[in-house]
């Protein structure tokens, strides 16, 4: 077990800057995902932690000893692979157990703990098998053996079940999570796939562009998020976001074609703000309702337990989430209507969260 | 793509014939002259049906060749060339893929122009080179005046000495550089998946471990492919042996097999010198029958 801390870190490729100082901690037993679109920096952030790309700057601590110069065996770190990185000619229990030959472990206990490691992985009548012989689900069980064997202080996933199918998906995560409880190392889990990020984390950081947006629970970060691209990349389908305009009674919304009348406390009139809004959040009322936004319907998707209505209000595309069976026809018209408490505000220049309302958080639901 | 096209197939099968009959010909011709005896080799034109002396004459020309020796000779050559150049180019290609100094770019094209360098347009350095190996480090000494300054100094005359004419060494050393196999081995290293490298690493394997546990297992197919065509390529080596192996002890059976071919004025004995050609020919053709398999897919697919 083992406390990570990140200090400034910065990376650059000759003269591109992808990693724009990062400070983070990760508490001892904690499983941490890095949440981010493609780009964002977060497969490196996670290779620097593990030693495979070079620090250009800051430091990376673990367990309070600052690791930037150590080989990656020196780290104690073991790390899960993309592409399971499975060694092609060796069978499972020699990919399993490669660590431990190369550490010097006597072939008796190697076979005793590679026997452990495949039966709480449940590889155990796979283990003369080759990586080819294996299906994507067991490859990925055979890469999470390697890493488990070296009973390291600390794991890293880098995006480690996007190869697999969406069931397989599933079924992995909550291996991986069962997998962590038992084990309780520190873990640090690089996606792109909010579902696996909300999943699977104790705590979340979302990253863009070489910068961490926000880190918290994925309860603060989906009913708070601090910045408008955390509030549109978490949470499917992604936030409505009108712009609009401060003013004495409230907001105009998208070029003054609409009026939403709100308290606003603490922003300046004529101060430019975006407004978000969870599709869930968002309810339909017959048109002519008092204080409701009309819009028109363009197409319902059907997911089965609910459906997500879109909307056109005035040429800005906006969706709602719906549980209740109600069918409007395309073209006709609807009223939408939302609670105060769920807006969300951010400033229309910085991208930052204007804190206009006292949000309660909510307890992580665990 | 899968066609169905009869006349097509036809054609194809036709020109596949032909190219395989003209490859084929000169071999069936060879082993029947080997069969005739010295009468019928020599009518013109010569008999395509068999004859009956084929053992007689491949045990005349084991004799008179003395082929027995020489085919060890050129074994132990052949087996050293091939087995040098496996081993070789594959640690300069690990150098060259695998780490970053200053100068790796120029190291590559250095070794890759030496292709442009087969070892008839270099003979004579290399001859010079082999006969004494250590005269350009004599020639290097003398140049900075180390060797007047040593001579001054203890008195005794420096004379670096160590030549290599007929012997094993000086057959092969020479001809185990490649530049085709560096070549060959860059191009599989590259398609070797950078994760399995890290994958390495993050199992604590250092660079000559991870070279000889995961590099040199995957890549047996290639080491087969170059090994096989690097032994035949050595095997019918020529000009290298005819010059620096001047003793009878050290001959190949390549460039011994002059003996059997007749002299003017001689009997024209052709049949004893196709069966020798045959007798030569064999060790080369066990190789490749044996490694076929290895081979063609080393030089054919990235295994996957």
């Amino acid at each position: 077990m083992a406390s990570i801390t990140i200090r400034g870190v910065k990376k650059n490729y000759a003269k591109t800057q992808v990693v724009h100082g990062v400070d983070l901690d990760f508490a001892s037993g904690e499983f941490v995902v890095i949440l981010g679109p493609s780009g964002c920096g977060k497969s490196t952030l996670l290779r620097m932690i593990a030693g495979l790309e070079e620090i250009s700057d800051g430091t990376i601590a673990i367990d309070g000893t600052v690791v930037n110069k150590l080989e990656p065996r020196e780290r104690g770190c073991a790390m899960v692979f993309q592409n399971y990185a499975l060694y092609p000619h060796m069978s499972v229990a020699q990919n399993i157990g490669y660590s431990l030959k190369v550490a010097g472990v006597p072939a008796a206990e190697r076979a005793e703990r590679v026997q452990a490691v495949a039966r709480v992985l449940e590889l155990e009548h796979l283990l003369d098998r080759k990586p080819m012989a294996l299906s994507g689900g067991q490859r990925q069980r055979v890469a999470m053996g390697r890493a488990m064997i070296r009973e390291p202080k600390v794991f890293l996933f880098d995006e480690p079940l996007s190869n697999l199918d969406a069931k397989l998906r599933v079924q992995m995560r909550s291996e991986i999570r069962k997998l962590h409880r038992r084990l309780n190392a520190t873990s640090v889990f690089v996606t792109h796939d909010q579902v696996e990020a909300m999943t699977l984390a104790d705590r979340l950081v979302v990253m863009n562009g070489g910068r961490v947006e926000q880190v918290g629970t994925p309860a603060e970060v989906y009913s708070r998020p601090a910045s408008r691209f955390v509030a549109t990349f978490v949470g499917a389908p992604a936030m409505n976001m009108l712009e609009g305009t401060v003013t004495l009674d409230g907001l105009s919304l998208l070029g003054d074609s609409r009026k939403l009348n709100v308290s606003r406390t603490g922003l300046a009139v004529g101060a430019k703000v975006a407004v978000g809004i969870r599709p869930e959040a968002v309810r339909m009322v017959a048109p002519g309702t008092p204080g409701a936004l009309e819009a028109s319907v363009d197409l319902i998707e059907e997911l089965g337990a609910g459906r997500v209505i879109y909307v056109d209000l005035d040429g800005a595309p906006f969706s709602i989430v719906t549980s209740e069976t109600v069918h409007p026809e395309p073209g006709s018209t609807v009223g939408l209507q939302f609670a105060e408490a769920d807006l969300h505000f951010f400033s229309s220049e910085t991208g930052g969260r204007l804190d206009v309302f006292k949000a309660t958080v909510p307890e992580p639901a665990l | 793509m899968v066609e169905r096209t009869p006349i097509l197939n036809f054609f194809t099968h036709l020109i596949l014939f032909a190219g395989f009959v003209f490859c084929v010909a000169p071999f069936v011709i060879v082993a029947i002259a080997a069969s005739h005896n010295l009468k019928d080799v020599n009518d013109v034109p010569m008999s395509l049906l068999p004859g009956s002396d084929f053992w007689v004459n491949i045990k005349t020309a084991w004799t008179t060749a003395d082929l027995g020796p020489k085919l060890f000779n050129s074994f132990i050559m052949a087996f050293g060339v091939a087995a040098g150049k496996v081993i070789v180019s594959a640690l300069t290609a690990f150098s060259i893929v695998y780490f970053r100094y200053p100068g790796r770019m120029l190291i590559f094209w250095l070794i890759f122009v030496t292709l442009m360098l087969p070892l008839e347009v270099r003979i004579v350095p290399t001859y010079a080179v082999v006969a004494n190996v250590l005269d350009p480090y004599q020639a290097i000494m003398d140049l900075t005046g180390l060797s007047w300054l040593i001579q001054k100094i203890s008195g005794v005359q420096v004379q670096l000495s160590l030549g290599l004419l007929n012997s094993y060494s000086g057959l092969i050393l020479p001809l185990v550089a490649t530049a085709t196999g560096t070549f060959l081995y860059r191009q599989f290293f590259l398609t070797v998946p950078d994760e399995l490298t890290e994958a390495a690493r993050m199992d604590g394997a250092g660079a000559l471990r991870f070279f000889v546990d995961i590099l040199l297992p995957l890549s047996r197919n290639n080491m087969a492919a170059l090994g096989t065509i690097m032994f035949l390529w050595a095997w019918n080596q020529y000009l290298w042996p005819l010059l620096i192996t001047t003793d009878q002890s050290h001959a190949m059976a390549v460039t011994e097999l002059k003996q059997l071919i007749p002299n003017v004025g001689g009997a024209p004995e052709w049949h004893i010198a196709m069966a020798g050609t045959l007798i030569v020919m064999v060790p080369p053709m066990i190789v490749v029958v044996l490694m076929q398999r290895w081979f063609v897919r080393g030089l054919i697919a990235t295994e996957k």
